[in-house]
């Protein structure tokens, strides 16, 4: 069994699992919790009596009734705003914003309120909330519907920034996120929600239940995916792969393709980050390879590349890489000459163990 | 444009009615009548009482008298503790206002000429109902007896600062006097409070909320927000506007439309708006109750904008004389609260001016007394909470980064690198 590979044997409260694709995996998550504690409640624009534009929400309303899973206005301050309310009173809201492309309205509230409120009342006040947000491209969803703004994220300091690959995660660190005391941005990459995705668009898509992947094998009750702690895929000697969300499945591919017997290690949560993993990797491999969707000026890949240079010094045999979206807006037509395939990763890790 | 025989468009910019240069006009404060406006019942429509905002509750009559519906009918016991909150507000506004010049500290702000407010409502609510307030609503502590010594300590950032040094000085936050957590940027709690009054209901609680923003916040979206989810969900909450007719030198007309009152903007959200002498401890106290009593009955949302005026500069980087007249603040016609209650209370015949100038002095003692105490402590600079809690706090628990730049910042401190 691979390193923290997880499996149905994994659940320590529950061992009658089933399949499930991302969507009932996260409703499932938002299930056991609505259930556990009375003070979980969810809101956000279309999740109440409709069930969430993308179904995660989907049968709570009527399960739970109108007040644990309602309707709000069309305000993503308003419903972040009001959700740190909650959260200061002593409640657990998981507030939805429909896309993550639409988070920015809420972006002072998320940064100068719900990330510093601990801090700046002394731990007088907090706010423990969790955003679930989709995110991420590969779906024609252009400028709007396709971004992956996780750096902007990842450095506020006070917020966690948590996103899943697979419907295991997604449910635990769902779970994991939601029981944290700390505001949590919970980024669901949607082009994962059915199945996996591995960068080829021209490839017949697999749902969740027919891809053959142990993940989407889900537990029925509680449990949890601690956040801060990544997941190593596919262990190798020539190079380490730092990837996340849909870039996890991708990287599978990119691996495959390049004939490179790289470590895939999925990070899971990008704050806290799993640097003893990641380090531990690099190591061993001496290079690295950092994959992700958002444009790469700025991007969290960015800071990995800081962090492992510092760390692993020493131990690196080629420049550590970054396969990116590139520097301008989510485009439409050119969908898959921007999304960093399987083909730019293959092509880095080729260069990678071919340097010097 | 060529050709064009349309007429021209001109851009209208606001100008305040008077500046440094001209004399103090404020023939647009149309104050109408002490008690003539009526008091709806808790739980009347909505639809019938949108005439309200347009009229300026007061129950203050100019002799002094407490007059009409609105009058809370305290006790003179009340009306002395009153009284004495905003008088301690004020001595301490002034002497923590030169301690800064002082150099004790970076910043203060005072709330001379609001002293009604957060007093009168300090005292209207009950405990356990949470207040989101401004940075100019320090006389809800006062008018609770918070400890001005521990007061003091925030403001000097000193090794007994109850905010560790995190915060700007009066950037308060007092969990266990319902005192929500202030931030520096602008109308964000607002929505917090619409958020924690949703909470309560939510609960079948029986607590309610209150929050502030100046007049020039509510040109923040986040009024627009905390209004739209109040109405949406009946949040038991009183919102005010205390409309202080400034937001550093900026007056009220870039908020809103000249003339147009800020409590009429409920109106657009489908809850009563309110307009009230802010200047008016009894007119402020029972505004407050009529609202508490909607929003316990979950009759919904108030809208209340308090009409006063900030008689002192913004702050202690502000020198007002800048952008309006020296002396507007004299002219102010709904005077000045502490000397308009005082004057109630004379007129009951329960109060004198030779015990005005008593307490006055006692307070003076008090604050000093307290400063002193702080002092003692240290003030900016001259003493600092324990370095570590610098680190706390930002998540409930340390994380490696922090762990590690902890570690790194007392490597350096014991010289070791």
């Amino acid at each position: 069994m691979v390193e923290n590979q997880p499996s149905v044997n994994d659940a320590a409260t529950e061992t009658y699992s089933k399949k499930m694709n991302m969507i009932q995996a996260l409703n499932s998550g938002l299930d056991v919790m609505l259930g556990k504690d009375e003070d979980v409640l969810i809101f956000g624009e279309d999740v109440g009596y409709f069930g969430g534009v993308f179904r995660v929400t989907e049968g709570l309303q009527n399960k739970y009734g109108l007040k644990r899973c309602f309707d709000a206005p069309l305000t993503e301050g308003g419903i972040i705003g009001s959700a740190i309310g909650m959260g200061a009173y002593g409640l657990r809201p998981v507030p939805e914003i429909q896309f993550a492309d639409y988070i920015l309205p809420a972006y002072d509230q998320l940064v100068s309120e719900a990330a510093r409120l601990r801090y700046r009342s002394n731990g007088e006040f907090w706010a423990p909330i969790t955003v679930r947000t989709p995110y991420g491209g590969g779906i024609f969803g252009g400028q709007t519907h396709s971004q992956s703004p996780e750096a902007i994220f990842a450095h506020v300091t006070g917020l966690k920034t948590v996103i899943p690959s697979n419907p295991y995660d997604a449910k635990g660190l769902l779970i994991a996120s939601i029981e944290s005391n700390d505001p949590v941005v919970f980024l669901e990459p949607k082009r994962l929600y059915n199945g996996p995705f591995y960068g080829r668009p021209d490839e017949e898509l697999k749902t969740w239940a027919n891809s053959g992947d142990d993940s989407a094998e889900v537990p029925l009750g509680h449990y949890e995916v601690p956040l801060g702690q990544a997941a190593i895929l596919r262990p190798g000697r020539e190079a380490t792969v730092l990837a996340y969300g849909t870039m996890v499945h991708v990287a599978k591919a990119g691996i495959e393709d390049s004939g490179v017997d790289a470590e895939l290690i999925d990070l899971r949560s990008i704050v806290p980050l799993d640097i003893d993993t990641i380090v531990r990797s690099v190591k061993k491999t001496g290079r690295c390879i950092i994959l992700h969707e958002a444009s790469r000026y700025g991007g969290f890949g960015g800071e990995l590349s800081a962090l492992v240079q510092e760390r692993c010094f020493d131990h690196l045999r080629a420049p550590i890489a970054r396969v990116c979206g590139y520097d301008m807006p989510y485009p439409h037509a050119f969908e898959w000459d921007y999304f960093p395939g399987p083909i730019r990763l293959a092509r880095a890790l080729k260069t990678a163990v071919e340097y010097r | 444009m060529k050709g064009s025989n349309l007429p021209r468009l001109e851009l209208h910019i606001p100008e305040p009615p008077s500046r440094p240069d001209t004399e103090v006009d404020f023939s647009h404060v149309n104050r109408g009548k002490a008690g003539a406006v009526r008091r709806p019942d808790i739980a009347a429509p909505e639809a019938e009482m949108r005439d309200l905002p347009y009229e300026l509750i007061r129950v203050l009559d100019d002799e002094n008298a407490a007059v009409g519906p609105w009058d809370p009918k305290l006790s003179a016991d009340t009306l002395i503790k009153g009284l004495r909150a905003m008088m301690l507000t004020r001595a301490f506004d002034d002497r923590l206002f030169r301690a800064h010049r002082q150099g004790k500290t970076s910043f203060y702000m005072k709330s001379t000429g609001e002293e009604a407010i957060a007093a009168a409502q300090s005292m209207a609510l009950d405990k356990g109902d949470m207040f989101f307030p401004t940075y100019r609503a320090l006389a809800w502590l006062h008018a609770r007896n918070y400890p001005l010594t521990t007061l003091c300590n925030q403001i000097f950032s000193n090794a007994e600062d109850p905010l560790a040094g995190k915060q700007l000085p009066i950037l308060h936050s007092a969990r266990a006097y319902d005192f929500y957590s202030i931030s520096g940027n602008l109308g964000v709690r607002f929505v917090h409070a619409v958020g924690w009054a949703m909470a309560s209901a939510y609960k079948n609680d029986t607590k309610i909320s209150l929050a502030y923003v100046g007049d020039g916040t509510t040109a923040e979206g986040d009024f627009h927000e905390a209004m739209t989810f109040a109405a949406a969900y009946r949040a038991p909450t009183i919102l005010c506007v205390t409309n202080n007719q400034y937001a550093i030198s900026s007056f009220a007309g870039f908020a809103a439309p000249e003339r147009l009152p800020f409590a009429a903007k409920a109106l657009a959200y489908g809850f009563p708006g309110i307009k009230v002498d802010g200047n008016d401890f009894l007119a402020v106290w029972g505004a407050t109750q009529w609202a508490a009593e909607r929003a316990r009955t979950n009759n919904g949302p108030t809208l209340i904008e308090f009409y006063t005026y900030r008689a002192e500069g913004h702050s202690t980087s502000d020198d007002p004389s800048a952008y309006r007249p020296k002396d507007e603040a004299k002219h102010w016609p709904l005077g000045d609260p502490v000397e308009r209650l005082k004057g109630h209370l004379i007129a009951l015949g329960e109060w004198s001016e030779e015990q005005h100038e008593a307490l006055a002095g006692e307070l003076k003692e008090k604050v000093k007394v307290a400063v002193k105490e702080a002092e003692a402590i240290g003030t900016l600079g001259q003493s600092k909470p324990p370095i570590d809690e610098m680190f706390e706090d930002v998540f409930e628990e340390l994380d490696w980064r922090l762990k590690e730049q902890k570690a790194e910042l007392h490597s350096r401190r014991e010289g070791r690198d």
